[in-house]
């Protein structure tokens, strides 16, 4: 036997090579991985529209609608839906974001048929029974109730009411106790009729299934759809009080804070740098700026971090930690003196170097699951990419020069200011509110 | 007959004692490599609570060769991801990197087997940095207050009592002599595996396991795991949490059972299928009678902790719908309990449960990460590699008989009732 302890070769291939396009329903395309390792399929797909298209008022909508996809269709009520489900261990489920409402489905390759068949239904002919529409009304009731007094939920919540005031983004996704009891079948049957269309659809299938076969079942899935989409216009929205300071009184020991700023959109030229620069702040790693300084050095926290939320109409950098009261405001502190400094002196060279080779080298552990990969492809075509996107994202990083990190990380962070909310009983934070 | 048993998942021993598994997947040149220890809070020396915990954050803190925070940061340029956690059984260790990395991680790992070292300037923050970690955890859900108190109810002197982090005045005591002890005892070659799932041949990682790992000297035999027993407990227990932060009530029972490594054979099996037929999903039995049928409920599930060296817990909760006592409730659950122990199920739910619980074990292969916890949970807790290729056919071989039997083990007696109740207010006067 020849023992070696060589380092493996790596093994270069191109992501894009192995994307088929399907072309369906007149106009629809789909992403295709052929893949036959493991018997399954895994399909993903999005409609535009999502928590942004909930009506003033009735916040919660389209995750409400989004729970009651999958709780009753067609010919099947609710629990002979849940039981076609059950029997063939078919994993489908819908959720929702800012700006779109998504579609999961997964199936053994045998049973591949009657799972599109079941999306099928779900997409095309939901029920929204009495009686589902009321359980799920009191389960998303319940699960507010549970978030009441959480100071997660709270901070986030109170940081997004105050970013974006008159606009959906500054609502919550899972509504409120009064906006939830609000919301009747008509809105959830209106509101499906207006998302669900051809037009902006996107999808992505990984998995033990060939193109035609996969056309075949997207055609009968998807092709009894309208062509268009009738949503509401959402305005661009532009992040409020920056500067302020949100408390939101809990008796706990602990306090959350969260923090942002506006942040670079999705399809900008600066996103690429700003991607680099958040790395360095307070991307998931041990050797992020914020990690070192608040955890390592001072014990404030266990965890702390930061990211760009590229949200269609307004982009935001926002970030979180948890510290007892007594160290809140030097939590804080500490954050804003190295969101300054970045924003001063810029990243160094060694930083920069080493969050470019993260950045490059960590992009293949997004596409090490049936699952994964189907949601990657997805998101590219709502960004607006072609497939040549994933041979070409790691020179996209590459080409980040300091010069580039240093003006961004100046748009970014330059202003010095920050919105900031804090759930707890945080001492030497007190509340700001501007104007 | 299932994907699993045909995967060619290899395993073997180094000289010195050390467990090696190599689950093959070359869809991604990406590979996940984890060394997991047989020992958890469980093992915590009696008032050193949170020591395997703790020593797990202290882990990342530098050895003779690689200051702190070097392996770390050489994990991060190289795009890869690392974490460790801790359980009742088992600490584990892991980096997910591109494949030819692998050499690497697997020399850096072997060094902080035996070669860590600790100063006060790095553990005396690290310890806050614990203490924060139960702050968010613990002190600031009441939740979670409730599970911590449910479950020392449960085990009267069995350490799975006590929580996995620790209690903050013993995390508080906690110090470098106390961790390099637990170290010394715990972190040596005879009681760590080494699981390599990715892109990746078995030939290639006995290569590089045999000049990183297998370099370490054995020491031995393995480390004892003597853990004290449960006495018979004959009286069910009622723990109640009220707190006005609470906006929504919840029950949950727990109860002590067999683990796959207590249970007699085909034991552990029926509980799991029991867990799902009662409480794994929309079409379960507490699902249907308690939310669907009777609306005493918003939500209501069952799960069975399968996985444990010794006696574990069989899990079962439920959300009160608003004009629904939590008293109510619970009589309702234990009435569903009670007639599973007599119930023929219908042998089409019995075979739903099943294809679900089978499917699951393809669904794993689609994730190496999944795969390498699911032989490391499996190995660190008493099952061979054989007992986890097998498990399919064994959740297949379950009949109704056994799934009755398996309910008889929910025994009142060995159980404790939590309630989650917002605070009394005091009657207006």
């Amino acid at each position: 036997m020849t023992a070696h302890s060589e380092p493996l070769a790596p093994a270069p291939r191109s992501r894009a090579a192995s994307v088929q396009k399907i072309s369906f329903a007149g106009g629809c395309e789909a992403w295709l991985v052929e893949d036959y390792a493991v018997p399954l399929v895994a399909l993903e797909c999005a409609f535009p529209g999502g928590a942004a298209q909930d009506a003033p008022g009735k916040a919660g909508c389209a995750t409400m609608l989004s729970a009651l996809l999958d709780e009753g269709a067609g010919p099947l009520d609710d629990e002979a839906f849940h039981r076609a489900l059950d029997e063939k261990a078919i994993e489908l489920s819908f959720s929702v974001d800012r700006d779109t409402l998504r579609g999961h489905l997964r199936t053994l390759a045998k049973h591949v048929e009657a799972a599109f068949d079941l999306l099928r239904l779900a997409v095309n002919a939901p029920r929204f029974d009495e009686r589902p529409v009321e359980r799920v009304r009191a389960q998303i009731t319940a699960g507010l109730k549970r978030e009441a007094n959480d100071p997660d939920s709270r901070a986030a919540k109170a940081w997004r009411e105050a970013a974006f005031p008159d606009h959906p983004y500054g609502r919550p996704t899972n509504g409120t106790l009064e906006s939830i009891a609000a919301i009747t079948r008509d809105d959830l049957v209106a509101m499906r009729r207006a998302g669900f269309a051809r037009d902006g659809l996107k999808v992505a299938i990984v998995g033990a299934i060939d193109a035609t076969r996969a056309r075949a079942l997207l055609e009968a899935a998807f092709g009894a759809l309208p062509q268009t989409a009738a949503l509401r216009d959402v305005p661009e929205a532009r992040m409020a009080n920056l500067g302020a300071v949100r408390v939101v009184d809990i008796d706990l020991p602990q306090s959350t804070i969260r923090f942002g700023a506006p942040g670079v959109g999705r399809r900008d030229p600066d996103y690429d740098a700003a991607v680099v620069v958040n790395h360095i702040l307070g991307g998931g790693v041990f050797s992020a700026r914020l990690f070192k300084e608040v955890r390592e050095k001072r014990g404030l926290a266990y965890s702390v971090h930061s990211g760009l939320q590229t949200q269609q109409r307004g982009a935001i950098f926002a970030g979180a930690t948890s510290t007892k009261n007594e160290r809140a405001a030097e939590s804080l502190s500490v954050i804003e003196s190295e969101i300054a400094g970045l924003a001063e002196d810029g990243p160094t060279d060694d930083e920069l170097a080493k969050a470019k080779s993260y950045l490059t080298g960590s992009y293949a552990l997004r596409f090490d699951s049936s699952t994964k990969i189907a949601g990657q492809l997805v998101q590219l075509q709502i960004d607006g990419f072609d497939v040549d996107y994933l041979d070409r994202r790691n020179a996209l990083i590459e080409a980040v020069t300091m010069d580039d990190a240093k003006r961004v990380a100046k748009r970014l962070f330059g202003a010095g200011q920050l919105l900031v909310a804090v759930a707890g009983r945080p001492e030497g934070i007190e509340g700001r509110h501007l104007g | 007959m299932t994907a699993a048993a045909a995967a060619p998942i290899a395993d073997f021993h180094l000289a010195n004692g050390m467990q090696v598994v190599v689950i093959p997947d070359h869809r991604a040149p990406v590979v996940t490599h984890m060394v997991w220890y047989r020992n958890g809070s469980a093992d915590d020396p009696l008032g050193k609570s949170g020591i395997a915990h703790f020593l797990e954050h202290l882990m990342f803190k530098g050895t003779h060769a690689h200051g702190p925070g070097v392996f770390s940061d050489r994990v991060a340029e190289l795009g890869g991801q690392e974490n460790a956690f801790t359980a009742n059984d088992y600490t584990a260790y892991f980096q997910r990197v591109a494949r030819e990395h692998l050499g690497e991680m697997m020399r850096f790992e072997a060094d902080r087997m035996t070669n860590l070292t600790l100063s006060d300037e790095v553990v005396t923050p690290e310890r806050d940095v614990v203490l924060e970690e139960r702050r968010m955890r613990t002190d600031a859900d009441p939740a979670a207050q409730l599970q911590e108190a449910v479950h020392s109810a449960l085990f009267a002197h069995h350490p799975y009592g006590l929580p996995v982090i620790g209690w903050e005045h013993e995390i508080a005591t906690l110090d470098r002599h106390d961790a390099l002890a637990y170290y010394r005892r715990f972190y040596t070659p005879e009681n760590a595996v080494l699981i390599v799932a990715g892109d990746v041949g078995t030939e290639e990682v006995r290569a590089l396991a045999e000049a990183t790992y297998g370099a370490i000297p054995a020491r031995g035999e393995p480390p004892e795991r003597a853990r004290p027993k449960e006495p018979p407990i004959r009286a069910h227990r009622l723990v109640t949490l009220a707190d006005a932060k609470v906006e929504q009530p919840s029950v949950s029972r727990i109860y002590i059972t067999p683990s796959y490594n207590t249970a007699k054979p085909g034991e552990a099996e029926a509980l799991e299928v029991l867990a799902h037929l009662l409480g794994g999903g929309a079409t379960s039995l507490l699902y249907k009678r308690l939310v669907m049928e009777q609306k005493i409920a918003v939500a209501a599930g069952a799960y069975y902790l399968g996985g444990a060296l010794d006696d574990t817990r069989f899990f079962i909760y439920a959300l009160p719908a608003p004009d629904c006592s939590l008293e109510k409730l619970d009589a309702a659950i234990g009435a569903l309990i009670d007639e599973a122990k007599h119930k023929d199920f219908p042998a089409g739910d019995l075979e739903r449960a099943k294809t679900r619980l089978v499917a699951d074990a393809i669904y794993a292969q689609d994730n190496q990460t999944s795969m390498a916890r699911w032989y490391g949970a499996s190995l660190a807790t008493g099952s061979s590699i054989a007992d986890i290729r097998a498990w399919p056919e064994r959740i297949e071989a379950v009949t109704p008989d056994d799934v009755r039997k398996a309910a008889a083990l929910l025994d009142s007696r060995r159980s404790v009732t939590g309630y989650l109740t917002p605070e009394e207010t005091p009657a207006a006067a």
